[in-house]
């Protein structure tokens, strides 16, 4: 008899979590609506209408999820190394901006080489801007939520100054508050005609897969999950935990900034000086998908579907459009909540057998040495 | 097997405990045990980890109600809600882990509860004095204007005690008492529980070890799984039975080990000088050697350097100064994957922090400290099947009871979980094994197949080092025990040539003046 695996079970109990936690946000929100005094059902249909109904609905979607997506991505590999990375919105705007500037150049290069040009620039620029809060906590200890926080205030200023102050030597427009317009070489193709959506979302789905198969079938994934969930194994593995950190911020970083890229080469054809709030966002999409690449797809798809649907919730519904935000907020607390109660119920009910419930019980009335976890010495 | 017939009345029994039933979801803790303590006598209370001990304790003591059963105290069925209720009915819980104020002193602590019995006004004076007079009158030498955080661990067992008694407890329950403690510190209190009960106290001691049982009970209940499996006259019956007792089949209480041939040198370090981060010497110039063939115990008193020994003994952490030799090569500059690829393993003390990765399945922790390994990476590559298979072989090699590789560690037993590190860290091959605490926590069962897995490994002609707070371990399965104190080793000893009370000393440091008086 096949025998299901307590990881297989893990998926499923997180997925049933997630959905079972949209529903409720769904119906809190059905419950905000309420009192707001308009229909919740024609709010909803209005929504869906707006988010899937047809291929430019879905295309919106699907245009609003690939920053999300790469974003989420970003957020997850981070987390899984037990970096709370709030730099996202940052490293993205780096990102963007470093591909602004090499995807407006004029280079003669064709498309199969300017593209990926500006593609490395802002995975390299994003990379860079994540790998500076690892680094700062692996040598002295800085914690990242401080140092990611601060470098995103640096980013918006950076690219600020770059376009305010570089006119002479790079392609800024200052007077649009932008980089010049990149040009068609360096653009990421429509791949839905009359739609906007471009063939960043293929990027995002890529990455998914392979950051998943980074994750789970490498050493470099191996280290990461290790340092995140254990910093004494990891010491004990012979696992450099200074070096593993910076290397996650690496390729978080590295995400934020391809999602930036997707944005400013896909979306925009030039990268701005306000700050879009994606990377924010981004950290509710990590969370609802579990961390997890694949599950993050869809939760991006999820949240693209939310802010799609939302102008023609306004206009057929006459519910305001900042509801789906309120929405958002209910999913990410929703999904806490679960996941509270994950820890403390279910999934021990699923997963454990008797006998190490009755170890834990054990453990918890005193009969077992309580053990200390101790963290291993400093690795650099 | 039988219980003993308990003839006597309850007009004669301190606590009777009747058919106690207590569940917790999805498990019985306690089903149905029964249990008579007679007035004035010391009754262990012996079973493996697990098997409901405590549980019941927490029962008698108010801290859990049961099910099904009931209690009697001096004759009077009792209904307990809580400790306090426990306590003035004449109980006191001495529990394993302290539960004591650092910052107040042994009189501010022995009061806490009774505070307030003089009014709003606290007289310490009063206070201190009549704690002074109970501690006198038991032998429990303790300053009651002491802080209690600047006692040493036996100490402060000692006001934990010293409180149950300013409390009016007659009846004391002792939860594992001997767990923090030196042999001279067990010693001790086995003096203060035998003054107890000439004064008519009496004491349920709570253990797992039969030493404990056969030096101070005067009878013992044996449980398992939640059962009373019997009671027994302490003189009349042995240590062999009470193990059948406990483990419910026949146990090698010693292992077999014939004589150690050793041979080559294979770890080794000379000189290692440690400094704490607060400035004090943690290693002092230490050296030692480990052969081919031989397991070297290291006997001490917790917190003498054996943790920065380790660490630097298996790449975690630089020595200041003095250097690491494993199999002929100078290892000291290495980390600890350094160490594994000049064939070193190690069994960390700290399983869950250390050893595993709770929240990984099996075989990613079968992967841990192996990264750098063929079969089961190749070029950062993890050879997911490969890991899996040779996790499933380790599992039935080594007898680790868990549904399939990808049953994730937390979920298992103790002793499977270190079954788990055994397995993993011996398919190396290694030539020696640091085996750091590699019983603590388990059941008799699973600590008599570790000691058999390291005595087979040194039988393979590797080198074994043991570091052990268990001075039984170390007695039992060393072939040279060096004593560490504060940072040096102070003593050598050949096996079978060294009693408990010697090494006790020379623990203490006691040997250290006669070491330097030779010089």
């Amino acid at each position: 008899m096949p025998r299901i695996s307590s990881m297989v079970i893990v998926n499923i109990v997180n997925i049933l979590g997630s959905i079972a936690a949209i529903i409720v946000a769904l119906l809190a929100g059905a419950v905000l609506i309420s009192i707001a005094g308009q229909q919740p059902v024609e709010a909803y249909r209005a929504l869906l209408d707006g988010s899937i109904n047809g291929k430019r609905a879905i295309a919106e979607t699907l245009v609003y999820s690939c920053p999300l997506i790469l974003g989420g991505l970003s957020f997850a590999v981070a987390l899984r190394a037990g970096m709370f990375n709030i730099g996202i919105e940052g490293q993205l705007m780096i990102g963007g901006l470093a591909a602004g500037l090499v995807g407006a150049l004029h280079l003669g290069l064709p498309l199969y080489i300017h593209l990926p040009l500006a593609l490395l620039a802002a995975m390299a620029a994003g990379g860079i801007w994540g790998a500076i809060p690892g680094a700062m906590k692996a040598f002295s200890g800085a914690h990242e939520v401080i140092s990611t926080i601060m470098l995103n205030y640096l980013a918006y200023r950076l690219t600020a100054y770059v376009v305010q102050k570089t006119g002479k030597w790079l392609p800024v427009q200052p007077s649009l508050q932008a980089t010049k317009k990149v040009v068609p070489e360096a653009r990421l193709p429509r791949i839905l005609d009359g739609t906007r959506l471009h063939a960043g979302i293929i990027v995002a789905i890529i990455a998914a897969f392979v950051l998943w198969y980074l994750l789970f079938r490498t050493t470099f994934g191996y280290k990461v999950r290790t340092v995140g969930l254990s910093r004494g194994a990891a010491a004990y593995g012979g696992i450099n935990w200074g070096l593993t950190i910076t290397l996650a911020m690496l390729a978080s970083g590295i995400l934020a900034g391809l999602a930036g890229a997707g944005e400013t080469l896909g979306l925009q054809g030039r990268q701005y000086t306000a700050p879009q709030g994606y990377g924010f966002t981004a950290i509710a999409v990590g969370l609802v998908g579990r961390n997890n690449p694949i599950g993050i797809i869809f939760a991006g798809i999820l949240f693209g579907a939310l802010n799609s649907g939302a102008p023609s919730m306004q206009a057929d519904a006459g519910v305001s459009k900042e509801i789906t935000q309120v929405l958002q907020g209910f999913v990410i607390l929703a999904v806490a909540g679960f996941a509270v109660l994950n820890n403390s119920s279910l999934a021990r009910k699923v997963l454990t057998s008797g006998q190490s419930r009755r170890r834990d019980r054990a453990a918890a009335i005193g009969t077992e040495p309580d053990v200390e976890v101790r963290a291993g010495p400093p690795a650099l | 097997m039988t219980t003993a017939p308990d003839t006597i009345s309850t007009e004669t029994a301190a606590i009777e405990m009747r058919g106690i039933v207590k569940r917790f979801p999805g498990v019985v803790a306690n089903d149905g045990i029964n249990l008579v303590v007679r007035k004035g006598e010391i009754h262990a209370l012996l079973g493996e980890n697990g098997a409901g001990k405590s549980t019941l304790m927490n029962i008698l003591f108010g801290l859990y109600h049961p099910d099904e059963g009931q209690i009697f105290v001096d004759g009077d069925e009792v209904h307990f809600h809580s400790a306090r209720d426990a306590v003035d009915a004449g109980l006191g819980m001495v529990h394993q882990h302290f539960m004591l104020i650092p910052r107040f002193t042994v009189t501010e602590n022995v009061i806490l509860g009774h505070e307030g019995a003089g009014g709003l006004v606290l007289d310490r004076q009063a206070a201190a004095q009549r704690v002074g007079e109970i501690a006198a009158s038991y032998g429990l030498k303790v300053d009651p204007a002491a802080k209690v955080g600047d006692l040493p661990v036996g100490m402060q067992q000692r006001v934990e005690i010293l409180r149950a008694l300013y409390h009016g407890s007659r009846i004391l329950i002792l939860d594992e008492p001997t767990a923090l403690l030196t042999p001279q510190e067990v010693e001790e209190l086995y003096g203060i529980l035998g003054k107890l009960r000439e004064d008519g106290g009496t004491i349920i001691f709570i253990t797992h070890k039969l030493r404990e049982v056969a030096a101070i009970s005067d009878r013992v209940t044996v449980i398992r799984r939640g059962k009373t499996i019997g009671t027994r006259v302490t003189s009349e019956t042995t240590a062999g039975d009470l193990a059948e007792m406990m483990v419910g089949r026949e146990v090698l209480l010693r292992v077999d080990r014939p004589p150690a041939r050793p041979g080559q040198e294979v770890l080794s370090c000379q000189d290692i000088v440690v400094t704490r981060p607060d400035g004090t010497t943690a290693l002092d110039h230490l050296s030692l050697t480990v052969r081919r063939g031989e397991i070297v115990g290291i006997a001490g008193v917790e917190g003498n350097g054996q943790s920065e020994l380790v660490e630097v003994l298996s790449g975690l952490r630089r020595p200041d100064s003095g250097s690491v030799h494993l199999n002929h090569r100078d290892v000291t500059q290495r980390d600890p994957n350094g160490f594994r690829a000049a064939g070193l393993s190690y069994i960390p003390e700290d399983r869950h922090g250390r050893g595993l990765v709770l929240d990984f399945p099996l075989w990613e922790n079968v992967l841990l400290g192996n990264t750098e390994r063929e079969p089961f990476v190749y070029d950062g590559r993890i050879d997911v099947g490969e890991t899996k298979s040779i996790t499933g072989r380790l599992m039935g090699a080594f007898d680790v009871r868990a549904p399939s590789p990808e049953t994730i560690a937390r979920t298992l037993s103790g002793g499977n979980q270190q079954k788990l590190i055994i397995a993993r860290e011996l398919q190396r091959e290694p030539e020696a094994v640091l085996a750091i605490q590699p019983t603590r926590g388990l059941d008799v069962g699973a600590i008599e197949f570790v000691h058999r897995q390291l005595v087979e490994t040194r039988d393979r002609e590797k080198g074994i080092l043991l570091i052990s707070f268990e001075l039984d371990e170390v007695l039992d399965l060393s072939d040279r025990i060096l004593v560490i104190f504060q940072g040096k080793i102070i003593a050598e000893y050949e096996s079978g040539k060294v009693t408990r009370t010697e090494l006790g000393l020379a623990m203490g440091g006691r040997g250290q003046e006669e070491h330097l008086a030779a010089d």
